[in-house]
């Protein structure tokens, strides 16, 4: 987000706005993206389940993004207190749904589905420490209600600037200033926070730890994670909110953060494991796009490189972490969005320019930027834990063991991912009815 | 008549193919097949732990001979399918009580 906007812009800049209707295509691009290395990642039975977990998400959240998320996120603060937006202020988009309206130097729409769709990806990513055993429905349910208490709340501290959308915004910005330019807390740590809390409700996958769980096709893991980059370009340099050079330092950090972490985690795979593996390449470029999120305007080139470097490592080294501690985060969303994204947050701490310890800042903005992380990492974990409890209790959340060895695409979608053979015919016994 | 099965390395087919039609075998049928034998399976990496894939891929080679055939195309099939390496496969042979072609209906040796 750009921190010095002001409301005294209110004529349209229309370069700006030529960006950020690009960007927002981008970052929508990131749902496919993120569905293809997500659904290449898991086995050949749970491919499709995986995949409409991540579309499921953008259907349901950028619906209630429309219904109130956008006015619970940048409504006037409740109480000034910077905790949750006003939910009434900004109901079904209510004088922002017209070619008029302004936010920044932008047209209001175009703002509004910028940031919606950060919503959606948000809990998207959640549903890689679930995959292959959750009911469709009961994931439906939570990603309403998980964008609801935990996102909006969570977005409007970190997104909702004063004197920006409306007068007051949230605590984490404004009240504390932490930095966060894309979303590495709101997003990342957020998801990351989630994703450990939902493997806890719903349990290990039969076999988990005995049974080789390979991905059925690493092409679309690479070709999953080439799509999340080049969609991150929208939503790392889109968070400028401007055609501009913010924009333009942010793209070019969310190259190189990316190139390192790759670096970073195939020489850790090669040290510790003999093998660079492209599984592993490609979980490197996505901890690298991870950890620069939050720092990708703060930080300089060298201190990017430093961020994605770091973050490639650690990231490398965490996925090793759920077979240690016994719980099932399937895709590692723990590994790579949790850990990277405290690396991102932490590291502006060090190597932010001005603010940064190694720059002369102090460590004044690195206890600001781990207040702020730890936070919404608190708030995410314990909130999810009873949501998901709760949904657990109430419509359960987990298919049956023989669902799961079925194949949750066959036992829950009716379809196989796969159908490469002409063989297994079958013939149409009922058509569809009231059609 | 004899039913020669032989299971191979997939990169050899294309010479135990040739081979064989040089040897006047008027039709075979080849499926992709996986298992094991002496050379047990290989190791593959997932997320830094290692796992040993026990069924590793082949080809299933078919052919129906006139019983004299027999031991000549299988010898075909041995010579060039060896590659002296653990992983070679196996050449079996299994009598057939009849053969039918489809289109024409002849039985016996004339539907070979």
């Amino acid at each position: 987000m750009k921190a010095d906007a002001t409301m005294e812009e209110t004529v349209l800049n229309s370069g700006d706005t030529a960006w950020m209707l690009i960007s927002t295509g981008l970052v929508v691009l990131m749902i496919p993206g993120l569905a293809l290395f997500y659904g290449g990642m898991v086995r050949v039975k749970s491919v499709l389940n995986m995949m409409m977990m991540s579309f499921g998400a953008l259907a349901i959240v950028f619906v209630l993004w429309i219904a109130f998320g956008f006015s619970m996120v940048f409504g006037d603060s409740v109480g000034g207190q910077g905790l949750i937006g006003d939910i009434g202020q900004f109901t079904f988009l209510k004088g922002l749904d017209n070619s008029t309206a302004l936010i920044g130097t932008i047209p209001a729409a175009v703002f509004v589905a910028f940031q919606g769709i950060f919503a959606a990806i948000t809990v998207a990513l959640i549903s890689g420490s679930i995959a292959d055993r959750a009911k469709f429905g009961a994931w439906m349910v939570f990603a309403g209600i998980w964008a609801t208490l935990v996102y909006f709340p969570v977005a409007h501290w970190v997104f909702a600037f004063d004197d920006f959308v409306a007068t007051t915004g949230g605590w984490i910005t404004n009240d504390l200033g932490a930095l966060d330019f894309a979303g590495g807390t709101a997003v990342h740590i957020n998801a990351g926070a989630a994703g450990l809390a939902l493997a806890f409700i719903l349990g290990k996958r039969v076999g988990f730890g005995k049974v080789p769980m390979r991905p059925h096709s690493l092409p679309l893991v690479m070709l999953g994670a080439a799509l999340l980059w080049f969609g991150w370009f929208g939503f790392n340099a889109g968070s400028a909110i401007a055609s501009n050079g913010t924009a333009g330092l942010a793209l070019l950090n969310t190259i190189g953060a990316t190139t390192a972490a790759v670096l970073a985690w195939l020489l850790v795979e090669k040290i510790r494991d003999g093998h660079a593996t492209s599984l592993g390449a490609a979980s490197g470029v996505v901890a690298g796009l991870v950890a620069i999120t939050p720092a990708c305007a703060f930080v300089g080139a060298s201190g990017a490189l430093l961020i994605g470097a770091i973050a490639g490592g650690l990231c490398a080294l965490s996925v090793g972490l759920k077979f240690m501690l016994g719980y099932d985060d399937s895709l590692d969303v723990v590994a790579v969005h949790l850990v990277g994204g405290i690396v991102g947050t932490i590291m502006i701490g060090f190597v932010g320019v001005e603010v940064g310890l190694f720059n002369g800042g102090g460590t004044e903005q690195l206890v600001k930027q781990t207040v702020g992380a730890a936070a919404v990492l608190f708030y995410s974990f314990l909130a999810t834990l009873i949501i998901g409890k709760i949904v657990d209790l109430t419509i359960g959340f987990r298919i049956t063991e023989n669902q799961e060895l079925t194949g949750i695409d066959i036992a829950i979608h009716a379809e196989p991912a796969y159908e490469l053979s002409d063989n297994s015919q079958g013939s149409i016994f009922e058509f569809s009815r009231g059609a | 008549m004899k039913l020669i099965t032989a299971i191979i390395k997939p990169y050899k087919l294309e010479d135990v193919k040739n081979a064989l039609q040089g040897a006047g075998i008027t039709g075979m049928t080849v499926s992709e097949a996986s298992g094991f034998g002496r050379q047990g399976g290989h190791t593959e990496v997932f997320r830094g732990a290692e796992y040993t894939v026990d069924l590793i891929p082949k080809v299933r080679i078919e052919v129906l001979v006139n019983d004299s055939d027999a031991e000549a195309i299988v010898d075909v099939i041995v010579k060039v399918a060896s590659t002296g390496s653990i992983g070679d496969g196996k050449v079996w042979t299994s009598p057939v009580d009849q053969v039918i072609r489809v289109r024409t209906g002849e039985r016996g040796s004339e539907a070979i």
